[in-house]
């Protein structure tokens, strides 16, 4: 008992002090899980428009298989990199495995399926409503994606903050990728995992705060963002 | 000086030197869905200049029609003809209102620029265009406002703006007073008025007899899918043709 108040002290402390060993875990899990969800959204948000507003064979197949993929579990994302970068795998060469770039890589793949299914509802139910007055206007296919795109950035900005959420909070993946190699790829979760298992609660403590504190703060701003798109916000 | 700005700054007056549209021929145009016969071999002429208003019950066919001359919609059988087709294709060559109106997740403004943007108008122009088509709107002290908290009059009436910003040959308005109250519905029948008075063609659908007889030139009188009486307005009105057009002047078509 009085171990776990003064492992919350001591964790409350390094909060405090902005301890060097906790920011520079913080700020790689957060430049990691940041430049996935960036990469995910890149790929994944004109990947779900074309596959909302488009007909082209195999469409039903590549549709079933993201929304599978949505709940693909961490640990088999982090497999699949794995072998994908290990030296006998076909990227080996680039000599990848263990470094931050194989941890977004893997995240990537854990969020790009959330954002391309969202992307896909959003303009699927958009396209429906605004079909005909962007085809009385002459607006070509290209225009039409960028155009349902904005039209549903509110929905979107959710889509990307559940894929962020995913990122941030997942150990499964970027463990095996990464390795959890000290000031390389220890990220906020593999960091919690390593130390609990050690008995050493204050840095687990004090990283486990600042992940619930992120993860609350991304809830405020998606339910922001569906109060504006309620009210019609431009 | 400022002067020739102000005047650069007008919209240009190019309807004059556009190879013109019009008449719109729809020869033999029926349309289908499944066994289904909803519109039933129409053959129109649209000239230019007369307001054009397709009258008849719900049901119809009306939105039907309109969508099949905008291009919308293709008929099962016969064609729609412009006289200039490849102009008929231009930005600037026709524009639709919806019975209810589309507007985008954006502020007033930002709905009429869009238009003007996707219409290829030229940048410099669209100030201008975008003043021109509020004041006509009556929107100018709401254009900074979120389109989609507009009342439903002043809904229909950006509408009715952001199609006329792009300075169309031809406009097409599907029941644009619909679901409009009285007053709305003046304002909305004024706006068309101002349009019509600058040489756009207006062909309108609508099943108030009143409102028909307020802006009409000339009706085309669908009923069933079958148009059943074409001519000039106050012909129509005063000493209709057929046995089911005075029956709807009087109000005891059932349909
Ligand atoms: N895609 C469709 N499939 C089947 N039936 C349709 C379709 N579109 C329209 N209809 C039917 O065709 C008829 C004519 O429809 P339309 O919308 O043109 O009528 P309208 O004259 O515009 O009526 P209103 O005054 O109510 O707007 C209606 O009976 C409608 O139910
Ligand atoms: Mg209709």
């Amino acid at each position: 008992m009085t171990d776990l108040s003064s492992a919350f002290s001591k964790a409350i402390k390094l909060l405090i002090d902005l301890e060097p060993a906790l920011v520079e875990i913080v700020q790689l899990s957060l430049s990691v899980s940041l430049s996935a969800v960036l990469l995910a959204s890149l790929i994944g948000m004109p990947l779900g428009a074309v596959l909302g507003l488009f007909r082209f064979p195999g469409r039903g197949v590549v549709v079933s298989i993201l929304n599978a993929l949505m709940g693909l579990p961490p640990v088999v994302a982090g497999l699949f990199i794995y072998l994908l970068l290990s030296r006998a795998g076909p990227l080996g060469e680039y000599g990848l495995l263990f470094t931050p770039a194989a941890m977004v890589i893997a995240q990537t793949l854990l969020v790009l399926p959330i954002v391309a299914a969202l992307t896909r509802q959003t303009v699927v139910d958009l396209n429906d409503e605004y079909a005909e007055q962007l085809h009385s206007l002459r607006v070509g296919p290209f225009a039409m994606i960028a155009t349902l795109l904005w039209e549903g950035r509110y929905s979107l900005l959710t889509a990307v903050l559940a894929g962020f959420g995913r990122a941030i909070a997942e150990v499964g993946a970027v463990i095996i990728v990464g390795g959890n190699i000290n000031h390389v790829t220890r990220v906020m979760t593999t960091t919690i995992a390593l130390e609990t298992s050690k008995g050493d609660l204050d840095l687990a403590l004090g990283l486990g705060m600042v992940l619930l504190l992120i993860v609350f703060t991304i809830n405020g701003v998606a339910l922001g963002a569906q109060h504006l798109a309620r009210r019609g916000q431009a | 000086m400022t002067e020739s700005a102000v005047s650069r700054a007008q919209p240009t007056p190019t309807r004059t030197t556009r190879p013109s549209l019009l008449p719109l021929v729809l020869d033999g145009v029926s349309f289908t869905a499944g066994r289904q016969t909803l519109l039933n071999d129409v053959n129109l002429a649209f000239n230019a200049g007369a307001l054009s208003v397709v009258l008849g019950p719900n049901g119809a066919g009306k939105t039907l029609l309109i969508k099949l001359c905008h291009g919308l919609l293709r008929p099962a059988a016969g064609s729609v003809n412009w006289s200039d087709p490849a102009a008929a294709r231009r930005p600037d060559a026709q524009a639709m209102v919806f019975q209810r109106p589309v507007l985008l997740r954006r502020s007033v403004a930002g709905n009429i620029l869009y238009a003007l943007r996707v219409g290829r108008v030229k940048r410099a122009q669209r100030p201008a265009r975008l003043q021109e088509a509020l004041a006509l709107a009556g929107l100018s002290a709401m254009a900074a406002r979120p389109a989609r908290v507009l009342s439903g009059g002043e809904q229909q009436r950006l509408a009715l703006a952001r199609a006329w910003a792009l300075h169309p040959q031809v406009l097409f308005l599907d029941e644009p007073t619909a679901n409009l109250d009285p007053a709305a519905t003046r304002r909305v029948e004024e706006m068309v008025g101002s349009i019509r008075s600058t040489g756009t063609k207006i062909i309108m659908s609508t099943h108030d007899l009143g409102q028909a007889r307020r802006l009409a030139d000339e009706i085309v009188f669908l009923h069933q899918g079958s148009v059943v009486e074409t001519g000039e307005a106050a012909a129509f009105f005063e000493r209709p043709l057929t046995q089911t057009a005075a029956a709807f002047l009087d109000g005891r078509l059932l349909w």
